[in-house]
């Protein structure tokens, strides 16, 4: 599909691109504007609220045990601050990966995550110095905010050689979902009939698991053909059964189905709740124009206006990478595969070939 | 906004479920725009609201260097002057923007060797804004390793 293959592309190209950036190393330290110092620190204070005079008062940070005034830990970043009128340096990754991912359409951006170390406090006289590198890039993911990639980058302050603090920043650069997809579409999820699939949410979906004897399957509903197997008589047989009649090392025999059938049985679930369903929902034993029967969601259609015999034709769902980020944990490892599911629309309905 | 206050002279005793008095504060405007310039932070939607909402914000919001001295300031406010923060990781969930009130709490969940361990979440009316964990020596005078006071 010329879509899919866009899509794979766009991210190879942003590998590529990000690749050479974090070959790039850390970036050169750059000073801040000026060395750490009492104005700066009181400003800070005032406008947080700290009242602890060891950022203050020298004799009171003494009487704590400390050699005089130090400068507040948290304020590590602010000393290297680029301010009003500051350009990022050309070798600094947060620019060139935020640039990358804008020019692919990433254009929104939100931090996720912040994490701090501090080595030693600093004190009003010492010149800290920031150099960035980037560490990782994870992507294209489905997030709650839209199709997004994470990355991190890790700034280093230093007074001379010294590190004094650490910083891994992590970021969320996301397409922002248009209108009319977010009304229509769930994150990333696809119709092969170009249905609706707001009823789906595709991070709570549970995958299809695929033993051996079902595999030939599953690679089917991700080539967007129903593979019904064949018997040595040729029969055609669903569920899938162990293909005793072969060696384990030969594939299963089976056919293509054309995908069209009527509606043997039905029920409508009300309860209880299923992941990334919308209830109620209507689950259906679908009769192929081939014989056999399998079992699917029917969709796009009122459950009080389900009948048997109703006509109905196979729709593909095409899921992205790992949709699985509403929560910025569940982000950490790298992205799962794409995936597919099959269920049933009713025949002629929006989007539907036959 | 009321005075700050000093934090304690001496480390309070420390065990592990203790919690720490909450810490409310007010996102005032002033407040939002004062740290944002008192931190260095320049960016827009930090003191426009108008180019904020224009981004899709509800209003200007709090920014995050903001929030590493709030929560670096509500265990020092507690765990007092001989303090020494070693690390601070946040994990940001929704926005706080102006008008919104942030509940701290905190809980000891680690002491090992003069070294606390503090889970804090900061809590708005859109839920919970920033998850952080702080390790702090309560007494950088008797650090168990010289890493904490200096030469890393």
């Amino acid at each position: 599909m010329s879509v899919d293959q866009t899509v794979a592309s766009t991210a190879d190209r942003i590998r590529t691109s990000t690749d050479a950036v974090r070959a790039g190393g850390a970036s050169a330290p750059v000073p801040g504007r000026d060395p750490i110092n009492g104005p700066m620190i009181a400003n800070w204070t005032e406008a947080i609220g700290d009242g602890n005079p060891i950022y203050r008062d020298d004799d009171a940070a003494r009487a704590a045990g400390w050699d005089g005034v130090v400068a507040p830990p948290a304020m590590a970043q602010v000393w290297t601050m680029r301010g009003l009128h500051g350009a990022r340096s050309d070798d600094d990754p947060l620019g060139a990966v935020s640039q990358i991912f804008d020019d692919a359409g990433y254009t929104s951006v939100v931090a996720t995550n912040c994490d701090s170390t501090y080595h030693r406090y600093t004190r009003p006289g010492e010149h800290v110095a920031i150099s960035s590198e980037l560490l990782d890039v994870v992507g294209p993911k489905t997030t709650g905010l839209g199709e997004g990639w994470f990355f991190t980058t890790r700034n280093v302050w230093t007074v001379g050689d010294e590190v004094v603090a650490e910083m891994n920043f992590r970021i969320l650069k996301f397409r922002p979902p248009t209108a009319s997809n977010e009304s229509a579409a769930a994150p990333g999820v696809t119709s092969s009939l170009a249905a609706p699939t707001d009823d789906l949410d595709a991070g709570a979906m549970m995958r299809p698991t695929a033993s051996r004897d079902t595999a030939f399957f599953w690679a089917g509903v991700a080539d967007h053909e129903l593979r019904i197997q064949r018997r040595p008589d040729g029969t055609l047989v669903h569920p899938p059964v162990p293909a005793l009649w072969k060696h384990h090392s030969e594939t299963t025999d089976y056919q293509v189905a054309a995908g069209t059938g009527t509606v043997y049985s039905f029920v409508v679930h009300h309860a209880p709740r299923v992941p990334g369903r919308t209830l109620p929902f209507v689950i259906a034993l679908v009769e192929l124009d081939e014989g056999a029967r399998m079992l699917g969601q029917l969709r796009g259609v009122d459950p009080a206006e389900v009948s048997i015999g109703m006509p109905v034709v196979v729709e593909f769902l095409d899921f992205p990478a790992e949709s699985n980020a509403a929560d910025p944990d569940a982000t950490v490892p790298g992205p799962g595969d794409p995936w597919t599911l099959y269920a049933w629309q009713p025949a002629g309905s929006k989007g539907a070939t036959t | 906004m009321t005075a700050p206050v000093a934090p304690p002279r001496t480390p309070p005793r420390v065990a592990v479920d203790d919690t720490l008095p909450p810490l409310v504060i007010e996102a005032t405007p002033t407040f939002i725009v004062s740290t944002a310039l008192a931190t260095r932070d320049f960016q827009d939607v930090h003191h426009d609201r108008d180019l904020a909402q224009s981004k899709g914000s509800e209003d200007i919001f709090v920014n995050i260097l903001t929030d590493t001295g709030l929560v670096g300031r509500y265990v020092t406010d507690w765990a007092g002057q001989r303090a020494q923060i070693r690390s601070i990781t946040l994990r940001l969930g929704v926005p706080w923007y102006a008008y919104d009130t942030l509940t701290f709490a905190g809980t000891v969940s680690a002491v090992d060797d003069g070294v606390a361990t503090v889970d804090v979440v900061g809590t708005n009316a859109l839920g919970k804004h920033v998850t952080s964990q702080v390790s702090v020596v309560l007494d950088h005078t008797e650090t168990p390793d010289h890493t904490a006071q200096g030469n890393a």
